[in-house]
């Protein structure tokens, strides 16, 4: 097992290191010239080459990368040319490891700008993945045991139109109708457990997470009822009815303990996905996560933070797939891993 | 044995009569694929997607020529009928909804919505049609090879396609578009703000992140092709891995290769739209769905049905690919049922 996670966890570092340099590639090697934007918009050529310096950017991409993985290794400080460090010591920026790089436009390490928007994308997909696992597993298994019925097709189609519609759209709708025009909530504006305490917290997510929910709730009922009807036949659940015990029973002890291994799946690679920031409705909300970081530096052109950003989410998702493979082991007796 | 390239092209594209070879179906009544047919046209749900799936199709295949014709007119500004004095709303009921204007105007401009969905349409299906077919052909020929070939280059691919689906995608979207649209005005004609390069942009970018879903189906399929007699016998006659590829395995894979590109569509179609909302696509005037709908965002409120009537045709579209998709399943997989 422990031999397991360790070649894992060393498959996917190596994978991480094989993305930030394809990210430098992708981003270093293209026609747009980091340090214009970087220096801002009344730049003289002098002040573009004092600052291509000032990051670095003046050397190889090659360099450049290596440059970055050292400060993941042992942290960096900013500007990245020691003389110039040298020259002003009052304006040097730490970046302890591990060091995702420096954002010119915002004047703050990448780090720090993660930190402060993590908080909210956390709290917004932890919100979204309850909503729509609760519902998700609970119309699923109510369509299937409906089967063929008009409750089975309506919850099915429901759930397909709701995934169906742009979720912008319902983002918005949701906040110009529902919350504005009609005044049903709170304008939602994102309130930390600090400040609103736990109500105003979840209060503040309900929109975005009921967004967001839309759009993943589908492909839980229809894994939810597919598994159901599926396990309705199989040999097991005919033994645990035979023997007496109650449909309810059933279906919570042997037909969804069966439906755990996909709905694990599903649940850890869509919440790593998500955590990174849902792009589209932080947008729409206007809630400072990941996803608006991105957003912002996409426009602003802020190079470092999106490499940052891209590393981030896929430590992400590279670490739900080891995690997801990991749980297999201990929801069914069966898998064993190695 | 050298195969044509014109003649791989068509082979493939899924061909219906492509059932397996040999007159053994005739002796045997029906083909698989006339069996499928049979499955396919009682499922009324499935008949109903399609038939509404063939007018989208063909509304966008006629908007072309209506347009040329001047039946349809996106682009021509009929400022007399919004009211200034409303901040450009259209005048009359319903976002300004008469005869010459069956789905009212655009607010401000007075351009006729129903002109700009109906054209629109073409250019949202013609961006999701080749980014399918993209991802379709790119993701097919790499999982056959991977997984007939099996070993290194197995392993390779499998990386190739782990790597890729690492990224967070809607990120590298955003984040490659200002270069990514300046390369591909370089390619193309048109310039950096022409619809070319632009719906060259999203083509690339989502076949670029949607080929290893495909590829990954494909190789678990081949798994279980490469295993029959008749590969066996191609390979003992000295057969060319071209051969093999193309005029043995392929044709046994078109099943999966429908349904893969009838659930592929209606994904592609959103993406679309999200990334109009993003900025990233089609730029106005030339219309797409997702562009209409991100214009229509500031008269929410104001204009409910130019709001509504670009997400209602996205979510019709979607709804109707995803039940032919299904059905297809189910009628090609007598196994599976619903």
């Amino acid at each position: 097992m422990y031999a397991y996670v360790v070649r894992r966890l060393f498959v996917g570092v190596i994978m991480l290191i094989a993305m930030s340099l394809v990210t430098f590639v992708l981003f270093f090697a293209s026609p747009i010239d980091p340090a214009r934007y970087a220096c801002g918009k009344n730049c003289s050529p002098e002040l573009r080459e004092q600052t291509r310096n000032a990051l670095g950017y003046d050397k190889p991409v090659i360099v450049q990368w290596t440059d970055f993985l050292k400060g993941i290794v042992q942290g960096r400080d900013y500007p990245d040319d020691p003389e110039l460090r040298a020259a002003a010591p009052e304006l040097v920026t730490h970046c302890p490891a591990p060091c995702f790089g420096y954002s010119v436009v915002n004047t703050k390490t990448v780090n720090e700008e993660i930190k402060e928007a993590f908080p909210v994308s956390l709290s917004i997909s932890v919100a979204a993945v309850v909503l729509w696992l609760f519902f998700g597993v609970l119309l699923g298994v109510m369509a299937a045991i409906r089967r063929g019925t008009i409750v089975d097709r309506g919850i099915v189609a429901a759930a397909l139109v709701l995934y169906a519609f742009p979720s912008f759209f319902i983002g918005l709708f949701l906040l110009k109708f529902i919350a504005i025009k009609w005044e049903l909530v709170d304008v939602p504006v994102y309130t930390t457990i600090a400040e609103g305490g736990i109500g105003g917290w979840l209060s503040s997510l309900l929109l975005p997470a009921v967004t967001l929910a839309m759009l993943y709730m589908a492909g839980y009922v229809r894994m939810t009822r597919a598994f159901v009807l599926e396990s309705m036949t199989e040999d097991y659940v005919r033994t645990a009815r035979a023997k007496g015990l109650r449909q309810n029973k059933v279906l919570v002890k042997h037909t969804m303990r069966a439906a755990l291994t996909p709905l694990v799946t599903l649940i850890g690679l869509d919440f790593a996905g998500l955590m990174g920031g849902a792009i589209i409705t932080e947008t729409v909300f206007n809630y400072n996560g990941l996803g608006k970081l991105a957003y912002d530096a996409n426009t602003t052109n802020d190079l470092p933070t999106i490499i940052g950003l891209v590393l981030l989410l896929g430590t992400f998702v590279i670490l739900a797939n080891i995690i997801v493979d990991m749980l297999y082991a201990v929801i069914d007796p069966r898998v064993r891993v190695g | 044995m050298t195969v044509q390239a014109s003649n791989l092209e068509s082979e493939q594209l899924p061909d219906p009569s492509g059932a397996p070879e040999g007159d053994v179906s005739k002796l045997a009544g029906k083909s698989p694929t006339r069996l499928a047919l049979g499955r396919f046209r009682r499922d009324k749900l499935s008949m109903v997607a399609f038939v509404v799936v063939a007018l989208y199709i063909l509304a966008a295949l006629s908007a072309p020529f209506l347009v040329k014709f001047g039946v349809l007119d996106p682009t021509s500004f009929n400022q007399e009928l919004t009211d200034p004095s409303t901040g450009g709303l259209p005048i009359g009921k319903l976002g300004g909804i008469s005869w010459e204007h069956p789905l009212g105007v655009e607010p401000q401009t007075g351009r006729d919505v129903l002109s700009r969905v109906w054209y629109g349409l073409t250019f949202s299906l013609a961006i999701a049609l080749t980014a399918t077919i993209l991802a379709i052909v790119f993701g097919a020929v790499l999982g056959i090879i991977a997984g007939f070939s099996g070993g290194w280059v197995d392993a390779t691919i499998g990386r190739a396609i782990d790597l890729t689906l690492s990224f967070p995608s809607t990120l590298m979207l955003l984040a490659l578009s200002s270069i990514g649209i300046q390369l591909m005005a370089d390619i193309l004609p048109g310039t950096f703000s022409d619809p070319l390069p632009n719906g060259a942009y999203v083509v690339f970018v989502l076949a670029l992140f949607g080929w290893p879903g495909v590829a990954r189906i494909i190789r678990g399929q081949v798994l279980s092709v490469r295993e029959r007699e008749f590969v066996d016998a191609a390979v003992l006659l000295g057969a060319s891995r071209r051969r093999i590829y193309f005029k043995e395995i392929l044709p046994n894979l078109w099943a999966p290769i429908l349904v893969v590109f009838t659930l592929t569509m209606p994904a592609y179609i959103s993406a679309e739209a999200a990334l109009s909302y993003l900025n990233v696509g089609i730029k106005p005037p030339t219309p797409t769905l997702g562009n209409v709908l991100r214009s229509s965002i500031n008269y929410s409120s104001a204009d409910f049905i130019f709001f509504f009537t670009p997400a209602f045709l996205i979510m019709i579209i979607v709804v109707s690919f995803n039940l032919l998709g299904d059905g297809l399943r189910d009628a090609l997989d007598p196994k599976t049922h619903r």
